[in-house]
């Protein structure tokens, strides 16, 4: 079966170019069925290689398998090859199976629009680049799906086109985007030209065998981390994933949150033996770059009002958390999170979007509330997505958090502190978008009012609103009425159709269990229970900086303060989620404290506003002055020089005109002079 | 090395080469012949001559030899004997696809797009000045006689300054006379060049020859004077290339040529300038590109950032792309002057990507120009909604030149920058820079063209036509098939290259020079090897060379 991973990318390859030949003619729904079961093949082909994999030695399950010679010169060969081997068939299981999920979802969220067929064709073009990516078995053809996901990103951002913000927001994923792949590329050449092969086995063979020098495997480690910080969205390079919410739903549950951006994890991961060989500031820088995003992008949620914007900077500052595991050496409870992280948040996102359609395109949560007797299977099982990302357990959430969090105090009480601070606050602002979403008063009308429409089309009222305006605006406008719903005359929320339910409930199951793959050493706990993912992964994730500090999973942390208190970690752990959501309940549910939300948190701390200020103006006029200082210097020389040619000529040659003849003449001349320096003055001839 | 001529093509058999010359000459002056009252046959004359080379173009790829590493196809007669001028032609990995992108790309500019203003009688020179100047291309990218590449070398010139001078847009003359004086200059330098190379190594061997083979094995040029020789030649390329700071006339030819002419100078004409650094910049004079390559580094890197960000700030779409040419040339010269296998064969191979994306590109601009009769972005918008194929397409070649992994662009300049960053680390770092910028401008400009809601002008956009789409077929299929399975090209490249990087290491300070010293320690193993191999064995031959260097002197 392993030679046969071909097939994994080869299906959506295949409804790719099925939608693209006859897209149109398939429609809808036949477009999106066919999309559904090509990425659907291809799960069922990576849940057979998995069970493959399981019948083989730990040691044995490592193949690659060569498709063709793809850039080959001189001692650069690049085949196109896939490695099959516990961690890419992790990666290609969720990433097929949660796209199999989203795809079905979409052909009811997608009814309707009449690029129908087009929205399928660039999912399974993602499907397909993604796959690429996880299956890689060298640097560059995970570049490719790097660089194809990437595009697949700005094709779905932008996908609503006419509307200028989407396709702003496409193209500013895309830059910044390559940014990252800047770092990429060069992590490329220096391990070209330190190792000779871009390949895994060869570049982590080297790092483990200690022939990568320090310098080198640093280099490598941190140019590929620029590269993660893009694709992964962390600071500083966040920016465009807030705006990428632009395209539609299930483009953001699937790319934005479930997988692309998750795949600088699995770059960190998979080359982990050169962040074993790396200078010891990588990991830090990269355990800090996660904890600070993660805290970061935490506080920009507690004061978002959009729905979905909401979800976005949960996702920045989840990644953040998996960059810390990173970091600290976590890489199974990295690998761990991201599987937790792509169930609870592909639901939460999907949620969003069947209450979005619900509402008819509504995103303002101020509009929202008391949704739950509309749309009871959207609730209940956003509410188990709620309980997931907020650490409760026994929900998939807690225990890959409380993995990292363990790991973090056994690096640095800073980073622990970091990291339940945001645990804390995370719990909070999932429990205000809870509440409003689905809870506390009804602020939606059931029929269109004109005055209240034009009310609300002011725009200081409705973006740039200050400091607990929130909930004055709740109190003011008990029953605001959303913008765009005068067509619709009658208005009322409802349940989203089978389609977008039945993805919904299977997602909440795998929230709900998700945490058995890697359960904690517990003495409670079955040892044949405990670390799946871990015995799973093992072969690959090597620890510690040198040969002789090498362990698996735990023993890296043996014998530290947090590993021998890992219950009481497990207990404040438990506390700070219900802190978090106790507090939420008090603060939006029970009203018993004002919101506290203030302006500078909700325009996420002014730092985009700041770049596109740089962008905008001293960027901008700096690029107009390079631009115009080609016309009037550079070429403004040539035509000096072509004028004081010409008017020296006529001097000269009064009797000539015809502009190209004068030139000529004096070209000749210079000819002339040339050849007699070469053959007086040199000597030559 | 005329021992290439036995390697192919024995005696009798078809002047292949000389055909592909030839044939396009003989249908311009048939044209000549046609007459006024039926247009439509200069049409079918061009059509049959151009569609003839462009298939024996296809024989020559096919029966190319992809194991040899010399020139095939040699095609050899004495003209001017007195001098050693001959007609020498031939074809390596190097100017393989060169001659093969030409003999494509003529026909599809001939039929795939009108002149921008013709009447009854004018069709008939444009289309003759079209086959003029692909015989002129097709001769300088055979000639491997450095008298007989000057005399193709400046016919090219001719046709295209009547193209754009003819057939232009509103500053056409301006931008012709500069294009024609810009390059005639630096063409003077060349012919001054070239003439003493073939006397001074004519010393060395005995009789004066023209030959560029004969002058790159046994010349043995001084060191000094090979320096002053090489940038006399450099000029003129780096005139041709365009690289910063002469690349002033480029903007202005593209932006006033027809569009035909537009896709021939983007797609083979500026590649004059990168083939010949390679064929008679680095083949003869090792030493000299070797010294002067910090020069060469330097002003590519700034050509990368330079045209990339004038390109971001162009109001004219034509305009943009041919900055966008200007950075994208830059990469093929920082590849040249990197001296490694990977970076030189990005380099030939990236000469014919350019070739197709932005031929490709020049084409939808002109397209758009047809339709909309603008090029100013800020009139065009929305495209998208009222022409989604017309937008895919061109959102296609545009990824294919901002270099999207799996599509042609992205090999090429991979390479380049892969290998240039192994002996030229910092130039490299920052062309690797000049890729960010690449995807700012085209994705603006596609933004601002394509997306958006149409006013009400650009709301009446016709949708591709049948015919536009069969003419962009083939690049498509190019793009598409370059960047998945690139290696056909490469195996044919390769071999050349090889053996022009192992000359320049052979006859140049090259293992010395500290700076291309990698980690590794013994970067370009077979070559290093070869060379050090070789260096051993001729240590005598080596201090011959400094006796003839002293002679040169005195």
């Amino acid at each position: 079966m392993v030679e046969l991973v071909w097939l994994v990318p080869a299906f959506p390859l295949l409804g790719f170019l099925t939608i693209l030949v006859g897209g149109r003619k398939l429609g809808e729904p036949l477009a999106g069925l066919v999309a559904t079961a090509m990425v659907g093949a291809s799960f069922l082909v990576a849940a057979l290689i998995y069970f493959d994999l399981l019948g083989m030695d730990a040691e044995e399950r490592s193949h690659v398998e060569t498709l063709f010679s793809w850039v080959p010169v001189g001692d650069l060969q690049i085949d196109m090859a896939f490695l099959v081997d516990p961690l890419s068939i992790t990666m290609c299981l969720f990433v097929t199976g949660i796209g199999s999920l989203i795809h079905l979802y979409s052909i009811g969220y997608m009814h309707g629009d009449p690029k129908f067929s087009k929205f399928f064709l660039y999912l399974n073009l993602f499907i397909l680049s993604m796959t690429l990516l996880v299956l890689g078995s060298n640097l560059l053809v995970t570049f490719l799906g790097w660089e194809g996901v990437g595009t697949c990103s700005y094709f779905l951002i932008s996908f609503w086109h006419t509307k200028d913000a989407n396709a702003t927001a496409g193209k500013k994923a895309f830059v910044t985007n390559r940014i990252g792949d800047f770092g990429v590329m060069l992590a490329m050449f220096l391990a070209f030209g330190a190792v000779g092969s871009l390949d895994y086995a060869v570049i982590n063979d080297s790092a483990l065998a200690g022939t990568l020098t320090t310098a080198t495997a640093t280099g490598i480690a941190a140019l590929l981390f620029l590269g993660a910080v893009g694709k992964s969205a962390q600071l500083p390079l966040y920016v465009w994933l807030p705006d990428a919410m632009a395209g539609p739903t299930p483009v953001s549950a699937l790319i934005h949150a479930a997988t692309m951006v998750t795949a600088g994890v699995y770059l960190m991961v998979r080359i982990n033996p050169v962040l074993g060989a790396a200078a010891d500031w990588v990991p830090m820088l990269i355990a800090y770059t996660g904890a600070i995003t993660a805290l970061f992008a935490a506080t920009i949620a507690l004061a978002q009002n959009d729905i979905k914007k909401v979800l976005a900077y949960s996702t920045v500052s989840q990644l953040g958390y998996m960059f810390l595991a990173v970091g600290t050496g976590a890489y199974v409870a990295a690998i761990f999170h991201m599987v937790t992280h792509a169930f609870f948040k592909a639901l939460l996102f999907l949620g969003s979007g069947s209450v979005i359609h619900g509402m008819h395109e509504e995103q303002d949560m101020r509009k929202m509330g008391k949704l739950f007797k509309f749309m009871p299977i959207t609730a209940s099982t956003f509410i188990i997505g709620w309980l997931a990302i907020a650490g409760v357990p026994p929900f998939a959430g807690f225990w890959s958090k409380d993995e990292i969090l363990l790991f973090a105090l056994a690096e640095s009480p800073i980073l622990y502190v970091i990291g339940i601070v945001t645990a804390i606050l995370t719990a909070f602002y999932m429990t205000r978008q809870v509440v409003m979403t689905f809870f506390g008063e009804q602020k939606w009308g059931s029929h269109a009012n004109e005055a209240e429409a034009a009310h609300l089309n002011d725009p200081a009222d409705t973006d740039a609103e200050t400091e607990g305006s929130e909930a004055e605006a709740l109190e003011e406008t008990p029953d605001a009425v959303p913008v765009t719903h005068g067509a619709h005359g009658e208005f009322k929320p409802h349940e989203s159709p089978p389609f977008m339910v039945l993805p919904l409930i299977v997602l909440a199951g795998l929230s709900v269990v998700g945490g058995l793959i890697q359960l904690p050493s517990l003495g409670i706990i079955p040892s044949s229970f405990q670390h799946k993912l871990l015995d799973w992964l093992e072969p690959i994730v090597e620890f510690g900086a040198g040969p002789e500090e090498r362990g698996i999973g735990e023993a890296i942390i043996d014998g530290t303060w947090a590993y021998d208190n890992k219950v009481l970690l497990i207990g404040i752990a438990i506390a700070c989620a219900l802190l978090g959501i106790i507090a939420g309940l008090a603060v939006y549910q029970r009203k018993m404290v004002k919101a506290v939300e203030p302006e500078l948190l909700a325009r996420g701390w002014r730092y985009d506003e700041a770049i596109s200020w740089f962008m905008g103006r001293p960027g901008r006029a700096g690029f107009q002055a390079v631009a115009d200082g080609d016309g009037k210097v550079v070429d403004g020389v040539v035509n000096g020089v072509a004028t004081l040619v010409r008017e020296t000529a006529q001097q000269v040659r009064k009797g000539q005109t015809g502009y190209v003849r004068q030139y000529a003449g004096v070209i000749g001349i210079g000819v002339v002079l040339l050849l007699g320096w070469f053959v007086v003055i040199r000597g030559i001839l | 090395m005329i021992a290439a001529e036995a390697a192919h093509a024995g005696a009798g058999a078809f002047p292949l080469l000389s055909a592909l010359v030839f044939m396009p000459m003989i249908g311009a002056v048939a044209i000549l012949f046609t007459t006024k009252s039926r247009p439509e046959f200069a049409k079918l004359i061009a059509l049959i001559f151009s569609v003839g080379t462009g298939a024996m173009s296809l024989y020559m790829l096919k029966e190319f030899d992809q194991g040899v590493d010399t020139f095939q196809f040699v095609s050899q007669h004495d003209w001017i004997e007195q001098w050693g001028i001959g007609w020498r032609l031939g074809v390596d990995g190097i100017s393989l696809f060169l001659i093969v992108l030409t003999g494509i790309l003529f026909p599809l500019a001939i039929v795939g797009i009108d002149p921008h203003h013709h009447g009854a009688n004018t069709e008939k020179p444009y289309l003759a000045w079209l086959l003029m100047l692909e015989a002129g291309v097709m001769g300088s990218f055979l000639s491997l006689d450095l008298f007989l590449f000057f005399i193709f070398f400046e016919i090219v010139l001719v046709p295209m300054y009547f193209l754009i001078g003819g057939w232009g847009y509103e500053n056409r003359e301006y931008a012709a006379t500069k294009f024609y004086l810009y390059t005639f200059l630096g063409s003077a330098f060349m012919l001054v060049a070239l003439i003493a190379t073939a006397f001074i190594a004519g010393r060395n061997t005995g009789t004066v020859t023209f030959d560029l083979v004969e002058i790159a094995e046994n010349g043995d040029i001084a060191t000094t004077t090979a320096r002053w020789l090489f940038f006399g030649f450099a000029i003129a390329f780096a005139v041709k290339v365009p690289i910063f700071p002469l690349h002033t006339w480029l903007p202005d030819a593209h932006t006033q040529a027809p569009t035909a002419g537009s896709v021939v100078l983007a797609g083979v004409m500026l590649k004059l300038g990168t083939y010949g650094f390679l064929r008679f910049g680095l083949y003869l004079f090792p030493e000299a590109a070797v010294w002067s390559r910090s020069l060469w580094l330097t002003v590519a890197v700034i050509g990368i950032i330079y045209g990339a960000i004038a390109a971001t700030m162009q109001k004219d779409l034509k305009r943009l792309v041919a900055y966008s040419s200007i950075a994208h040339l830059g990469f093929i010269v920082l590849g040249t002057f990197a001296f490694t296998s990977q970076a030189i064969s990005g380099s030939v191979l990236q000469m014919v990507n350019h070739g197709v994306s932005t031929g490709a590109l020049f084409l939808f601009v002109g397209m758009i120009y047809e339709r909309r009769k603008t090029r100013q972005i800020a009139e065009l918008g929305g495209i998208q909604k009222v022409a989604p194929i017309f937008a895919a397409g061109f959102m296609l070649v545009m990824l294919s030149s901002i270099g999207v992994p799996g599509l042609n662009g992205f090999i090429g300049e991979y390479l380049i920058l892969l290998g240039s960053f192994q002996t030229a680390r910092w130039w490299t770092v920052v062309a690797t820079a000049g890729v960010i910028l690449a995807a700012l401008y085209l994705l603006w400009a596609y933004q601002r063209v394509f997306h958006g809601e149409p006013d009400e002008e650009n709301s009446k956009f016709p949708e591709l036509k049948l015919k536009e789409g069969l003419v962009l077929l083939p690049f498509f299929v190019a793009i598409v098939f370059t960047g998945v399975y690139p290696k056909p090209l490469l195996d044919r490249i390769e071999p050349s290259v090889d053996r022009l990087v192992a000359h320049v290491a052979d006859n140049s300070s090259v293992e010395t020079d500290p700076s291309y010293t990698t980690q590794r320690g013994e970067f370009e193993v077979e070559h290093s090897d070869e060379a050090h191999g070789e260096e051993a064995d001729s240590e005598q031959g080596d201090s011959e060379q400094a006796n003839s260097e002293q002679e040169g002197e005195g």
